[in-house]
């Protein structure tokens, strides 16, 4: 025990000096290299799966809620509303709610400049969807996805707003797959089918929105909605609730599984992920460990390769070390220390560098993906595990080395031969 | 001096055999030499180049194992000991200087001594003070913070010299010190092996100059691996 703290005293003794008196450029080029090699680490994986995850913050946030109820399959809404939204109303736990009311109709556009009345219409298919305005913007603050005109006001009568997937100037990325509606911006008028009642409205604002549900409807006040639909249903299609964080998703989601869950769908935001976004999340996770394990191995042969070049070059010295009597272990002490020199300051310079600067880097300016806005995820415990892997890995791989060289024949190192 | 009985023996060699055994050749390099060293005496070792000088005292400084005969130092049967022990050994009972002086390049010449210090597990202040004070023994004192680079090679050897003797080794092993230094940088290591002598120090060195030998109580010619002469002086 004492001739080990001795052994780890005199390897710190050795490899401090050897460290700070080599030259400090090789010393910051090794130190770079370490931290490259952690942001691959931490930023490659991070990126991949912040794709998939600011779809699903985007999802959760503008159109599940943390729980979302829906129709069960075969039947037209969600039954027994009425009754469930006075619950919500009176659960401490739920924080906002909205329902939604969506029925399948037809946008017919620029009908008043139509000269040729043997072309076909500009119309498109699309979903109306009936909200309590202010109920809905608080739950999924819509109205700060507007880009053109506003958002309904609360007792608006007589307007729409138009989810941008509807018109051709924003949605042609999509190909022309979709149909979709020329012109249209705020003050026009569009007439509004659902089953055979049309009636106008007009357009007061274009929202716009990654998360497709947003995107793709047709948002009106309840009333025209019940008007335009002739529905006298209280039943809704979708409601969204978002708790007050101290319950979990899971916890609200039982809660209202036990009194509704015949009548109705009831899902967790993470159950209502798409399985898409899960299949494409499964295989970037797997990717970015491909990545990182790759990266891992480049850092290991790195440090080997350091290390057994500095113990090479040095062999005389480690020979001579020896032969004055101190011990083998003292003297890989003093490599091990050097690699976990450079193994620590690149995790914490690279640590530095992703919470002071890619984070929030990424958090201003999110990744424009197709589906989502693509932030960096950098969990505290995924960047620790990483740090201490790639520790653990340029320790093995400093020490690997050190010992080959130490081992050698101490006269044989001595001579040179 | 004259070895006498009562004295006590430092190294101990008997029948010692060192046979360097490569794909195509055997070359035998020492073949059978027995001596005693006794406490405090300071020996020369002499022979032309070739003579296996240099073998023998890897084999007494346990640097190498020989391939027969025995050695022992201070009463301890050195054949048998295992690797740590020898280390061990070397830490605590021998002080080697080398012919190209051997320093750490990344320490400096205080730190250089304060190394076999350390391993015996001084504290670094005790460290600090023992090799201060041996580097202020061989007139170094001022250069205590200067690396290897930045010493001459009188000055190293004379550093070299402190880091074999700052931990009070029983014995001190010298091959060819003076090799690379001048006359005057010579003369200067030749006075420090005196003064150790004089203080009680074992010393076996190995020399080709016959007037760095005026202070040795003793003189062992080698030749072609075989003790051709052996000398005792009286001063
Ligand atoms: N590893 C080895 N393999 C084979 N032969 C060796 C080896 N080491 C030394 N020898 C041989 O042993 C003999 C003695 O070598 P040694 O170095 O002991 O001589 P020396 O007396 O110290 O000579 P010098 O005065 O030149 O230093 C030489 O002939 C040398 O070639
Ligand atoms: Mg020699």
């Amino acid at each position: 025990m004492k001739s080990f703290l001795i052994d780890c005293r005199v390897g710190f003794f050795l490899g401090l000096r050897q460290l700070y008196r080599s030259s400090i450029w090789t010393t910051v080029l090794i130190m770079f290299i370490m931290t490259l090699t952690f942001l691959n680490l931490v930023v490659i994986s991070g990126i991949l799966v912040g794709l998939i995850e600011g779809g699903n913050i985007a999802n959760r946030k503008q159109y599940t809620g943390d729980v979302i109820i829906t129709k069960r399959a075969g039947e037209p809404s969600i039954e027994r509303t009425p009754e469930l939204l006075a619950t919500l109303e009176n659960m401490p736990a739920v924080e906002r709610y909205s329902a939604r009311y969506l029925k399948g109709g037809s946008i017919e556009a620029n009908y008043k400049t139509r000269k040729d009345f043997n072309a076909l219409p500009d119309t498109v298919g699309a979903q109306i969807a009936g909200i309590n305005i202010a109920k809905e913007d608080a739950l999924s603050g819509i109205s700060d996805y507007v880009v053109e005109g506003r958002f309904l006001d609360p007792d608006s009568t007589g307007e729409v707003v138009i989810g941008a997937n509807m018109l051709r100037r924003f949605s042609s990325a999509f190909g022309d797959g979709f149909d979709s509606l020329d012109g249209v911006y705020p003050g026009d008028t569009v007439k509004i089918t659902v089953e055979d009642r049309t009636k106008e409205f007009r357009v007061v604002g274009i929202v716009k929105s990654k998360v497709g549900e947003v995107s793709f409807r047709t948002y009106m006040n309840m009333n025209d909605y019940r008007t335009l639909a002739n529905s006298t249903d209280l039943n809704a299609s979708e409601i969204a609730i978002v708790h007050n964080g101290i319950i979990s998703d899971e916890v609200l989601k039982n809660m209202l599984v036990s009194e509704f869950g015949a009548g109705a769908k009831i899902q967790t935001a993470t159950e209502a992920i798409p399985q898409f976004l899960n299949d494409i999340r499964t295989a970037f996770s797997l990717l970015g460990n491909v990545i990182g394990g790759i990266g891992i191995i480049v850092a290991s042969v790195t440090m080997f390769i350091v290390i057994f070049i500095n113990a090479i070059t040095r062999r005389k010295y480690i020979g001579i070390l020896k032969g004055i009597g101190v011990s083998g272990r003292a003297i890989q002490g003093a490599y091990i220390l050097q690699s976990l020199f450079f193994a620590l300051s690149g995790a914490i310079i690279g640590t530095i560098i992703i919470y002071g600067l890619l984070v929030p880097a990424f958090a201003a300016n999110p990744l424009d993906f197709p589906f989502s806005d693509g932030i960096l995820v950098a969990t505290a415990s995924g960047t620790t595990t990483r740090a201490v892997l790639l520790l653990c890995i340029t320790l093995i791989a400093g020490y690997i080395p050190a010992r080959m060289i130490v081992r050698k024949n101490t006269l044989d190192s001595i001579l040179g031969r | 001096m004259i070895l006498s009985w009562e004295d006590n023996v430092m190294i101990q060699v008997q029948n010692l055999k060192k046979i360097f055994v490569t794909k195509h050749v055997e070359t035998s390099v020492l073949k059978g030499i027995s001596l005693s060293i006794p406490e405090g005496q300071f020996v020369a070792i002499m022979g032309k180049s070739g003579a296996g000088k240099s073998t023998l005292m890897y084999q007494m400084g346990l640097l190498d194992h020989p391939t027969a005969g025995t050695i022992e130092i201070d009463g301890i049967h050195t054949d048998t000991l295992s690797q740590n022990a020898r280390t061990k050994l070397r830490l605590n009972s021998l002080g080697y200087i080398f012919q190209d002086y051997a320093l750490v390049p990344e320490l400096t010449a205080l730190e250089n001594v304060m190394v076999p210090l350390l391993m015996q597990g001084l504290s670094k202040e005790d460290a600090r003070r023992d090799a201060l004070a041996a580097l202020v023994k061989i007139g170094l004192g001022h250069r205590h913070g200067n690396l290897p680079s930045q010493l001459s090679g009188g000055e190293q050897q004379r550093v070299s010299i402190a880091r074999a003797v700052a931990h009070k080794p029983k014995i001190v092993f010298a091959d060819e010190p003076t090799a690379n230094l001048d006359n005057a940088a010579s003369k200067v290591v030749i006075e420090i092996f005196r003064d150790l002598h004089a203080q009680g120090q074992t010393i076996v060195m190995v020399t080709h100059e016959p007037e760095y030998t005026t202070y040795c109580d003793r003189i062992i010619h080698l030749d072609d691996g075989l003790v051709v002469s052996d000398e005792i002086r009286k001063h």
